[in-house]
């Protein structure tokens, strides 16, 4: 039973020792000796990976800039098949399942980590879209696994000012077996997509939609409404009085045209993921003049990160504030986190020094 | 965030976009997709035509033309214009009238519709009592009389459409007067025919369909005469003195009939079947036109032997001992004589005959001896073998214009000397302010070379590529061989022959070089023939090579169809461009994109396996190089036709079960095995099963990835005198683009002149740029130091264009079809992009670079690029900033043979086919901007004087320039609409266009 701590302390960067030491150190810190924790770090994608031997740890260590973050839980907490090919953000989906049914959790397959991790999904902007939408970002970079999905037309239900309406849509037809899609669990059969890459498919034909989407398929970010609604996360009563924080969030695009834009989905950082062309020149050997993708990505990702490790910070110094000891485990602060940006600042800005790419939401 | 700010509405630039950029549909070209009738108006000089989509047509001198639409778009089945007016009544298939006038508005006239009506009998009556089978303007101008289904002839006053109920002419009325042992009820059903008489208004013919003839006193409300024909009814004509009137009938016979005033119920005088004695078909129509020498012109429709010739669509001329049918492609819908239209005069002279068919409208001049066809200004037959490409060249240089001419002009002399006969109406429209060419590329290996400078597109000269090969059919098999005792007496007259005799020889690009008249044609069976022009018939050897695509791969088969065999020994070619070199690629795939470069004298080719370079100087392969990808196993079995892509939606499939069984059912009359066509339309029914299984309609969403089919399928080929090396050193290059998203540059030694050809032309590959969206490549574009595109090849040694700026850098711009991208040279690295795609969800169909001169000023001209969309949009984008300036809707998306059709010309104009025989000219240029402006004089409405006018009053036409009539354009739109609203012209839009794959 651990409540939401926040702790910092230093290490040698480049002298980081053997985890054994780390973890004494952590157990020692949080004075939880006598309990068996697992102890994971944010990795320059935000992804939650796991800590657990020496050579993860170091890793851990020297890819910290300049902060590792250091998440720990129980060990009899942890899913371990969310860690691997999910992120963190993939973590609420868990968790909504686990609260919801218990029973269905997967048994514990304790198999060796491995040690570096890629995304290939995630799931943004949870804050400033309504909670029956779901915005999913696929990575194709060097993936070998095919996309895999089929999209097709029908009908949707919209709510207007003169009642129901039925309007023409875009939907998922069809997964293929093994293709990336299926394997993120993000998108299922009969979702509607709304936009790809921040353009409304509202009076787009399925062969423009289709064209749109192949068009970005090296980084396809797709909106959907899906067709299951009960894996929405859910926002605590609590929390939804205080909507106003969105616009907190967002008043940095207010000035923003279209009214349809992503929100944490940088243009520049668009242009970024897209994989150069390739220039042969005489006709030699292939040169790949392309930059280094996860340099330029993950130093942009870290400028947009440090608005949400701010918010990070305020959530966590008032779940602290509240003195609420519940049994929230590192899950349950997370999804609040995601979900719940709020706006009560208990401690001014910068009150805690955090910076470095958090969490990529 | 740079992406979403758009540019601030920059009020200067926002003006300048608004006097340099405008939409407008301007006029039709080419001949009216399924024609369904015809007029003439001997006052106004004026032609009508009206088409199954409910367009109608008025055409006049070269140059007037109006267009209307009827809002219904049903058929449309008769045109009458009023006598002596500047009006016509239309009857649609929904038993609908309609008055058009021609208005004068702003200077010009313009075609409006003014009343519509129809016609509503008792309550109760069945809808065949007011069926309209005959319509009569009377000479009084005041009413029109309708012939009825049930034989009731209903009088309604014009223009208000009023009818005047108690001046119908019942049945019952009519037989009163006609002793009844002759007649009864039955004899008065369905009027068929209604004519005036042509001295005495007062007296109307009424033909029923069961024979029965009366010639009605309309003063008196009584039958004065009436006659007895024993054969079905078709058609009636006055004789000009109103003595006699002849009848044709159904079992194609003709009877001349006595009028006198003494004899109430006269015999027939004569009574002939001019193809008999054997079963004939129907004369629909007939005219007898007097002549001073006394033999009169017999001049009818049909009548040929049933047995032998029923299938023929004929038109009878009989003149004295001289006899001709004149045997039509396609079905005769209706014809008419251009005669003297003076009252006064004492002989109806005739001059010419003016026959409107299905495909093609044939003027036969009757003035001249052996009745030669006159070569209409107008109305070309686009589609006399399907169109599978077109090329515009701009501004022609004048001299190669009078050498095209002049070609043409000797393959035009069996053509008569006649002025056009048709020549009503002013055109007002300026001089068009340069010669333009549009060629077009057709499935039977010709080129036709059309001037497109004005409103009319008119052939100037045909090139045949036919002659280099040696094909199964013989050339000679010729119609004319006709010997001096054949019976009936055919002729063939008319162009359109659809038939191809081997589609191999279709062309598939064409390229022109305007200053050095060489011309590159390039077809299906991966042939490329380059041409020269020659003002002298000669007879030479072409000289043949053969390009080796597939190079030292191995282990492919070809599956497609074997290249075409040539002709060993000197060819005999007639005056105009002659070819002189033959390179045929091997496998012999069709030619997906070609680049001449008349300056170097190179020449360029590309198929889906690779591209080649010809020296056509020292008739020499430069180089080939194979852009085949090792998977791509689709791209070497045969031609694109035969691949089955899974992307076809059902509809698609469906749409080629029904062409298929339309076009086998086309073929019958030719030497059709019943046998093949079953098997044929088995298969196509299979294949729709199989294609039904993948429903519903849904798309895969997939990275496109190096292993898909056609990436190597050479998109574009483009020349260019650039910094490729180095930025030092410029030299020539070539430039391909493939469909997988693959440009290669290649850097050309041409020799100097004077060593031309004692050095060989040298090439080397300097670039390989794979684009990572691996989007089809559909244009490449360098652009000098001052951001314009490089010259055209000889136009800097013409004068006609500035030199390029050799100082400041150079740039390349690719166009993908989903992206723009400006890349730096020489070192090729990534500047500039716009992603259509990306952003908008359309891809780039067609694109070209063209110049857009200010309408306000003369000093200001700009180039941009103008885009065509597989939506149909076109997109007009900035150089070399690549900024969208305007987009403008113009094909229907799923007008998949427009958009395909779509050419852009150098100045902001272009065409598409709306339908397999007509272009639809539309211009993007407040500047340059070719539509019709016209104008018909209204002659003075007098009050009821009922006599002809005499012709004086025709000559005096005054013409005041004006602004053009927003109206027509308007219904310049709705007619497109019109037609692709038609499932069927959509069809064969579409088989016209595939049946040239």
């Amino acid at each position: 039973q651990f409540g939401a701590e926040f702790r910092r302390f230093s290490l040698d960067r480049y002298k980081p020792g053997k985890f054994e030491d780390f973890y004494k150190l952590i157990l020692h810190i949080h004075h939880i000796a006598n309990l068996e924790v697992m102890i994971g770090y944010a990795d320059v994608h935000g992804d939650l990976l796991p800590i657990n031997n020496d050579d993860n740890f170091f890793k851990a260590v020297s890819s910290a800039h300049p902060l590792l973050r250091v998440f720990i839980q129980r060990q009899d907490e942890v899913d371990y098949s969310n860690f691997g090919t999910n992120t963190l953000s993939r973590k609420k989906k868990a968790l909504v399942a686990l609260r919801n049914d218990n029973l269905r959790r997967r048994p514990h397959i304790n198999i060796s980590m491995p040690h570096d991790f890629r995304p290939v999904s995630s799931i943004i902007d949870v804050d400033i879209l309504p909670e029956t939408h779901r915005r999913v970002r696929l990575y194709r970079h060097g993936c070998e696994k095919p996309l895999g999905f089929y999209i097709r037309d029908g009908t949707s239900v919209r709510v207007t000012p003169h009642g129901l309406e039925k309007v023409p849509g875009i939907f998922i037809s069809r997964m293929v077996p093994g293709g990336l899609a299926e394997s993120t669990g993000l998108l299922a059969v009969n979702d509607e997509v709304l936009e790809v890459n921040g353009i409304e498919v509202a009076g787009k034909t399925l062969d423009q939609v289709t064209d749109m989407m192949i068009a970005n398929s090296h980084n396809l970010i797709i909106t959907v409404k899906p067709a299951n609604q009960r894996n929405n996360i859910i926002r605590s009563s609590r929390m939804s009085g205080s909507s106003g924080q969105s616009t907190d969030s967002t008043a940095s695009h207010h000035s923003l045209p279209t009214p349809h834009v992503l929100q944490n989905f940088h243009p520049d950082e668009m242009e970024s993921d897209e994989e150069a062309d390739i220039v042969i020149e005489g006709g030699l050997e292939p040169q790949h003049i392309p930059k280094l993708h996860s340099l330029t990505s993950s130093s942009l990702s870290r400028i947009n990160g440090s608005s949400l490790s701010h918010r990070l910070q305020r959530d966590l110094v008032l779940n602290n504030s509240s003195g609420r000891e519940s049994n929230g485990n590192i899950h349950k602060l997370l999804s609040s986190l995601k979900t719940d940006p709020r706006h009560s600042l208990v401690i001014p800005r910068g009150g805690i020094e955090e910076d470095g790419t958090v969490i990529t939401l | 965030m740079r992406r979403f700010l758009r540019p601030g509405h920059d009020p200067v630039r926002e003006r300048l976009k608004r006097d340099l950029f405008q939409f407008n549909k301007t006029v039709e070209h080419g001949f009216p997709h399924q024609p369904s009738a015809l007029g003439y108006s001997p006052f106004l000089r004026l032609m009508a035509i009206g088409t199954r989509s409910g367009a109608i047509k008025l055409y006049g001198a070269p140059g007037v033309e109006f267009m209307g639409l009827h809002e219904e778009n049903n058929t449309v089945m008769q045109i009458h214009f009023i006598p002596d007016q500047c009006q016509l009544v239309t009857l649609l298939d929904d038993n609908s009238l309609h008055l058009w006038s021609l208005k004068q508005h702003g200077g010009t006239s313009e075609l409006l519709e003014e009343h519509r009506f129809t016609l509503k009998g008792p309550p109760g009556s069945p809808p065949s009592a007011t069926q309209v089978t005959a319509v009569l303007p009377h000479s009084s101008r005041e009413v029109l009389y309708l012939g009825t289904e049930s034989g009731n002839i209903f009088v309604v006053e014009l223009p208000s459409f009023r009818v005047l109920e108690d001046r119908t002419i019942t049945p019952e009325a009519v037989l009163q007067r006609i002793p009844e042992d002759n007649c009864n009820r039955r004899s008065c059903e369905l009027v068929e025919s209604l004519r005036e008489h042509p001295k005495n208004p007062d007296q109307i013919l009424i033909g029923y369909s069961r024979g029965l003839i009366v010639l009605w006193d309309l003063q008196n409300n009584k039958a004065t005469h009436h006659f007895l024909g024993s054969q079905q009814l078709e058609n009636l004509y006055w004789q000009r003195d109103g003595s006699k009137f002849i009848s044709c009938h159904y079992d194609g016979s003709y009877t001349q009939w006595p009028v006198s005033s003494d004899n109430r119920q006269p015999e027939p005088l004569e009574n002939t079947v001019p193809y008999g004695p054997f079963p004939c078909k129907a004369i629909s129509k007939i005219y007898w036109q007097t002549t001073k020498n006394g033999l009169p012109y017999i001049i009818f429709q049909g009548g040929m032997p049933r047995a032998s010739y029923g299938d023929r669509h004929s038109i009878s001329v009989i003149h004295g001992s001289q006899q001709t049918a004149f045997d039509f492609t396609s079905r005769v819908i209706d014809f008419f004589i251009i005669f003297s239209s003076d009252p006064a005069a004492e002989f109806d002279d005739p001059s010419a005959l003016v026959v409107l068919a299905e495909e093609e409208l044939v003027v036969i001049d009757l003035k001249s001896a052996g009745w030669p066809a006159v070569h209409p200004p107008y109305l070309a037959s686009l589609h006399c073998s399907a169109i599978t490409c077109s090329h515009h060249v701009s501004n022609i240089p004048l001299k190669l214009w009078e050498r095209i001419i002049s070609a043409g002009s000797k393959q035009n002399i069996h053509y008569s000397s006649m002025p056009w006969p048709i020549d009503g109406g002013t055109n007002i429209a300026p001089d068009p302010p340069q010669r333009d060419l549009l060629l077009t590329g057709h499935e039977d290996g010709t080129v036709r070379f059309w001037d497109a400078s004005g409103v009319c597109l008119h052939l100037l000269y045909k090139l045949s590529t036919v002659r280099v090969f040696l094909t199964d059919a013989d050339p000679n098999d010729n119609m004319n061989t006709l010997g001096e005792d054949e019976w009936p007496p055919l002729r063939k007259v008319g162009t359109f022959d659809p038939y191809s005799d081997d589609p191999r020889l279709g062309i598939q690009k064409i390229y022109l070089c305007k200053y050095s008249g060489y011309l590159a044609v390039a077809g299906t069976a991966g042939q490329v023939l380059v041409m020269e022009l020659n003002d002298e018939d000669a007879e030479h050897v072409v000289d043949h090579a053969e390009a080796d695509l597939l190079q030292d791969q191995e282990g492919y088969r070809w599956k497609g169809h074997e290249k075409l065999k040539t002709r060993d020994g000197p060819v005999q070619f007639e005056a105009g461009f002659q070819p002189f070199v033959l390179v045929q690629c091997q496998p012999p795939a069709v030619v997906t994109s070609l680049a001449l470069h008349s300056e170097w004298k190179l020449v360029a080719f590309g198929t889906s396996h690779g591209f080649g370079l010809f020296d056509h100087q020292q008739k020499r392969l430069v180089f080939v190089k194979c852009t085949l990808h090792p998977s791509d196993q689709l791209a070497l079995e045969g031609p694109l036709s035969r691949v089955k892509s899974l992307k076809k939606s059902l509809r698609q499939s469906f749409r080629r079960i029904r062409r298929s069984r339309v076009s086998s059912r086309k073929r019958r009359g030719g030497s059709g095995n019943a046998s093949e066509v079953q098997e044929a339309n088995a298969k196509f029914d299979q294949d729709a099963l199989q294609e039904m299984e993948l429903a519903p309609v849904q798309r895969k969403i997939e990275a496109r990835s190096a292993e898909d089919s056609f990436t190597g399928f050479v998109r574009t080929l483009y020349f260019a005198d650039t910094f490729l090396r180095d930025s030092s050193r410029h030299c020539p290059s070539l430039w391909a683009g493939t469909n997988g998203g693959t440009v290669y540059a290649f850097c050309l030694r041409v020799p100097p002149a004077e060593r031309r050809m004692d050095e060989p032309v040298r090439a080397e590959q300097a670039k390989e740029i794979q684009l990572m969206h691996r989007a089809p490549v559909v244009g490449i574009l360098v652009l000098d130091g001052r951001s314009t595109p490089l010259p055209e090849p000889l136009e800097v040694a013409h004068d006609l264009s500035k030199s390029p700026d050799m100082q400041g850098s150079h740039q390349l711009l690719v166009v993908s079809e989903e992206q723009f991208k400006v890349f730096t040279l020489p070192k090729v690295s990534s500047k500039l992009k716009l992603k259509l795609t990306a952003l908008e969800g359309c891809r780039v169909r067609k694109v070209t670079v063209a110049n857009f001169g200010s309408c306000k000023t003369d000093d200001y001209s700009e180039n941009d690029l103008a885009v065509l969309t597989n939506l149909g949009d076109i997109q007009i984008i900035s150089l070399p900033f690549l900024k969208l300036q305007i987009r403008y809707p113009c094909i229907r998306k799923e007008d998949v043979s427009g958009i395909a059709s779509c050419v852009f010309t150098k100045y902001g104009q272009g065409f598409y086919l709306i339908s397999p025989s007509e272009f639809e000219r539309f211009s993007l240029s407040t500047k340059w901007l070719v539509e019709p402006r016209c104008i018909v004089d209204v002659p003075e409405v007098t009050s009821n004087n009922h006599v002809h006018k005499s012709g004086t009053e025709n000559a005096a036409r005054k013409s005041s320039p004006g602004d053009c009539g927003e109206d027509e354009r308007k219904s310049g739109r709705l007619m497109e609409h019109a037609l692709l609203n038609d499932e069927k012209v959509l069809k064969e839009i579409q088989s016209t266009l595939e049946g040239g794959r």
